[in-house]
């Protein structure tokens, strides 16, 4: 057997200089001979000892069968290919482009001991872009069951279950309360890291299984769950974590200083970018900074980038502790942005007109690890220091949305805000299911699915169970898989 | 889409719009909002509900033309479509019974004060309603509000009716000459807001604002909508937008409804050009 190639083979992607220039999408995406190139790289490794599958399934939250279809690209088999991905993962366009691979199924990848992992990501993205471009072969509809179910947020937990669900012969409806469905895929992840097109070919893909999407209905307010579930038969809680959270420290409310939703809200779902063709604006200064560490923070640090500015990423600890993937830090260091580490504001000052023209920060240094097993961020005392500035985004993290929870007070929830479910993600609440960063806080795209997926099973067992009996057994933790 | 069913001109830069919006009509109370964005291109922008009514399944907002978004809806037609609209949002007014109620409307906040009047007569209040505009053409609604009111009262900066000068004045000289009021609720522009909140308080009668903050979504997931009441950080669209007008920040919530005035002059003179109404 030939050498198997050490690394994997190069995704063609914009180069720097041009990309910080224009919106699209910085990787290009493999052509069919590199896609098969890349997938002879894979060993079609076996369960290791004790395990149900082989490793990079095994890391995988939803556990693709992951060897199978590189097998299928390998043999250039990419219809095959595509209906391996989807029995498990119905959003692989998506997922192939955002997903944390390198904790994932390539953390695991037993070719990665030695050499590079095999691009498996890619590889989904190759598999899911190559059907999307042949246009998508709707299933037959199934026989109409009779049974209706609500779902409520339309971001990736919210769609997969719609989809699983119109599938098995449901009446399903989606309520959202913004304007278009999509949750954070369409609000918060950036065009260049996620073409809005590709979301909205799933939508599409999702209303011509059936699937019925309301936008414009904020439940609690518009209708309120109550209401729905004399409608309904079941409910699907999938409202995100969309609640920004601030600092609370002097000056946070001047001009320019934004929450990374905003920020977002308005480049993403609004379109602030192409301002004044659309008419929302935003206004990016000379001198961005954007707080915090995580892949919200990157996303906001390259967007300001690409509207032309010098942008500081300001983060209290250090590179290797930040949550950010290692491929958005590499993004972000190669389009110019600069990195502030060990460094957190502690006061903004403004000019006579309200707009923030300083920060004031303060060092830390690393002390001993936390609950969350990274080295405590300890202030150094008498370090601050003043630093011009005149954008500021706060990209702290969000909270749970509080909406439905405030408006249906029977409806359990923890003390950070999250809705409490058991292991098949029932609530408190009879014919009621959450699941999604409603239920987890800040997760990922594809754990978000999963419950969108895992609850559906619940729905259609308890659906077709003849007594239709609720059993809620108090709350489960839930892992990182599903 | 929402369809416009009654389109009807207030005041030369005030319009009012029935729309097909059934659920919004059914939930809608006095002092929510809904959002409204016109088209694929438009922006998100805050209007309150001035009335509604669940068996036509319409709600009623009215539109003072202060840019390029408020222009554009106020040029469309009955049978017309809006693309979106999400409400009722915000927390409803707090009516009750107080005793006399003050209800004071400055420019298109008369419309935003009508549904209040109404709700606070039918709670069995005395309504005294004290309403200013920079000219008669400016007095809105004057005969629904009537309608609803013990007394009316009007200003106008100009002098072309009733009390000549603004409408804070006028409530004042009422306070002074002896009128009791238990509440003051205020709706309109923010220094009108502002200076009601400093006359009613050295006479330490309880005074409600609703704050017009520049919003995103109104759901409470962008912080757009920051305000200060009572020196903490609120966000307007959920946990308002009514609040103690003697708590709010109104210096801060001025300087943030400026951020985006170049771009909005940009939006206007662009739009103006392309228009082809003339004007
Ligand atoms: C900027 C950013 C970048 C990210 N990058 C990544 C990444 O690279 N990889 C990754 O895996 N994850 C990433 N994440 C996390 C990931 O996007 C989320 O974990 C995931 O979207 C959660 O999905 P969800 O369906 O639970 O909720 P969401 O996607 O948040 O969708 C919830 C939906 O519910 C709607 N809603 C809320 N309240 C109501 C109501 N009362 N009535 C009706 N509708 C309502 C909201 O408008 C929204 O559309 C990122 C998150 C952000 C913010
Ligand atoms: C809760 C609430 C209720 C309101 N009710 C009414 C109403 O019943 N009738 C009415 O005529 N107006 C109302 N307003 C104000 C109205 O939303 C603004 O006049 C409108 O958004 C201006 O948009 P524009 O594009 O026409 O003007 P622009 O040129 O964009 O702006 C003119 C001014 O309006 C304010 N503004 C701009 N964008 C927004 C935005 N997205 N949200 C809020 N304010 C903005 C700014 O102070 C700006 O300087 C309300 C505002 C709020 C927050
Ligand atoms: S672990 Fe890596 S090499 Fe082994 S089957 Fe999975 S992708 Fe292929
Ligand atoms: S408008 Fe976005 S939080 Fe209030």
């Amino acid at each position: 057997m030939a050498k198997v190639r050490e690394t994997k083979v190069p995704m063609p992607e914009q180069p720097p200089e041009e990309r910080i220039k224009n919106f699209k999408e910085v990787p290009l995406g493999y052509t069919p001979e590199m896609a098969m190139e890349e997938a002879k790289r894979c060993l079609q490794c076996k369960p290791r000892k004790g395990k149900e599958f082989p490793p990079c399934v095994e890391g995988c939250p939803v556990n693709v069968n992951i060897p199978e279809f590189i097998k299928a690209i390998k043999e250039g088999r990419f219809d095959d290919a595509i209906k391996i991905i989807k029995d498990k993962n119905s959003l692989p366009a998506i997922t192939g482009r955002v997903c944390p691979y390198e904790n994932q199924c390539e953390g695991n990848c037993t070719l990665g001991k030695k050499h590079e992992p095999v691009g498996i990501g890619r590889l989904e993205r190759f598999a899911a872009d190559y059907e999307r471009a042949k246009g998508f072969t709707i299933p037959e509809k199934p026989k109409p069951n009779g049974k209706k179910v609500a779902i409520i947020g339309s971001g990736p937990a919210g769609l997969t279950a719609a989809a699983d669900l119109a599938k098995k012969g449901y009446d399903v409806t989606v309520f959202e309360a913004l304007h278009e469905p999509g949750g954070v895929l369409v609000y918060g992840i950036p065009e260049f890291r996620l073409p809005k097109e590709i979301v909205r070919a799933e939508v599409e893909y999702i209303k011509a299984l059936g699937v019925k999407i309301l936008t414009d209905v904020v439940v609690g307010k518009t209708i309120t769950l109550e209401e729905l579930l004399n409608e309904y038969d079941a409910i699907f809680v999938s409202t995100g974590a969309g609640l920004p959270n601030f600092m609370n420290i002097p000056g946070e409310n001047l001009n320019g200083i934004y929450s990374a939703n905003e920020f977002l809200t308005r480049l993403n779902l609004m379109r602030a970018y192409q301002f004044p063709e659309y008419d929302t604006p935003i206004k990016v200064g000379n001198k961005v900074a954007v707080i915090g560490g995580g892949n919200v923070a990157m996303d906001c640090a390259r967007w300001a980038r690409r509207l032309g500015k010098e942008v500081y990423i300001v983060y209290r600890r250090t590179e290797a502790e930040m949550p950010a993937r290692k491929e958005e830090i590499e993004h972000a260091k190669e389009e110019g942005i600069k990195f502030l580490l060990l460094t957190a504001p502690i006061r903004y000052i403004g000019d006579e007109k309200g707009w923030v023209k300083q920060m004031e920060c303060i060092k830390f240094e690393l002390g001993e690890p936390d609950a969350s097993g990274r080295r405590r961020p300890v202030p150094i005392k008498g370090s601050e220091f003043i630093m011009d500035i005149d954008t500021v985004v706060v990209a702290i993290g969000q909270s749970p949305n509080p909406l439905v929870p405030q408006t249906t007070p029977k409806l359990k929830t923890t003390k950070w805000g999250t809705i409490e479910v058991d292991e098949e993600l029932r609530t408190s609440v009879e014919r009621v299911w959450a699941g999604g960063d409603i239920v987890r806080g800040d997760s990922t795209v594809i754990l978000a699915m999963g419950d969108g997926r895992k609850a559906s099973l619940s729905i259609d067992k308890y659906l077709s169970s003849p007594d239709r009996k609720w059993e809620f057994k108090g709350k489960a933790e839930l892992k990182d898989k599903n | 889409m929402y369809r416009i069913v009654k389109k009807q001109d207030l005041a030369p830069t005030i319009k009012k719009f029935e729309i097909q919006a059934p659920l919004i009509a059914k939930k809608a109370k006095p002092g929510q909002f809904v959002v409204i964005r016109i088209d694929e291109k438009g922006e998100r922008i805050p209007l309150t509900l001035v009335d509604a009514s669940p068996e036509r399944g319409t709600i009623t907002i009215a539109a003072l033309e202060a840019g390029k978004t408020t222009k554009k809806l106020n040029s469309m037609k009955e049978g017309d479509y809006i693309a979106n609209i999400a409400g009722p949002l915000g927390n409803p007014a707090e009516i009750a019974h107080y005793g006399t109620v003050a209800c004071v409307g400055g420019g298109v906040g008369i419309a935003c004060i009508y549904p209040e009047v109404k709700a606070f007569k039918k709670a069995g209040n005395y309504v005294i309603s004290i309403l200013g505009a920079r000219t008669k053409e400016g007095l809105i609604l004057k005969e629904e509000i009537k309608e609803f009111s013990d007394e009316l009262y009007v200003a106008t900066d100009d002098g072309s009716e009733g009390f000549h000068g603004f409408v804070h004045l006028l409530l004042k000289k009422l306070i002074e000459e002896g009128k009791r009021f238990d509440l003051v609720v205020a709706v309109g522009p923010v220094p009108m807001m502002k200076a009601v909140a400093e006359t009613t308080k050295p006479y330490g009668i309880k005074t409600i604002v609703s704050l017009n903050p520049i919003m995103v979504d109104g759901t409470g997931m962008c912080g757009c909508c920051r305000v200060e009441v009572g020196g903490k950080t609120k966000f307007a669209c959920v946990d308002g937008p009514e609040f103690d007008a003697h708590q709010v920040d109104f210096d801060l919530l001025m300087a943030r409804n400026r951020r985006f005035i170049e771009e909005e002059r940009l939006a206007l003179k662009k739009f103006e050009e392309s228009c082809a109404c003339g004007r």
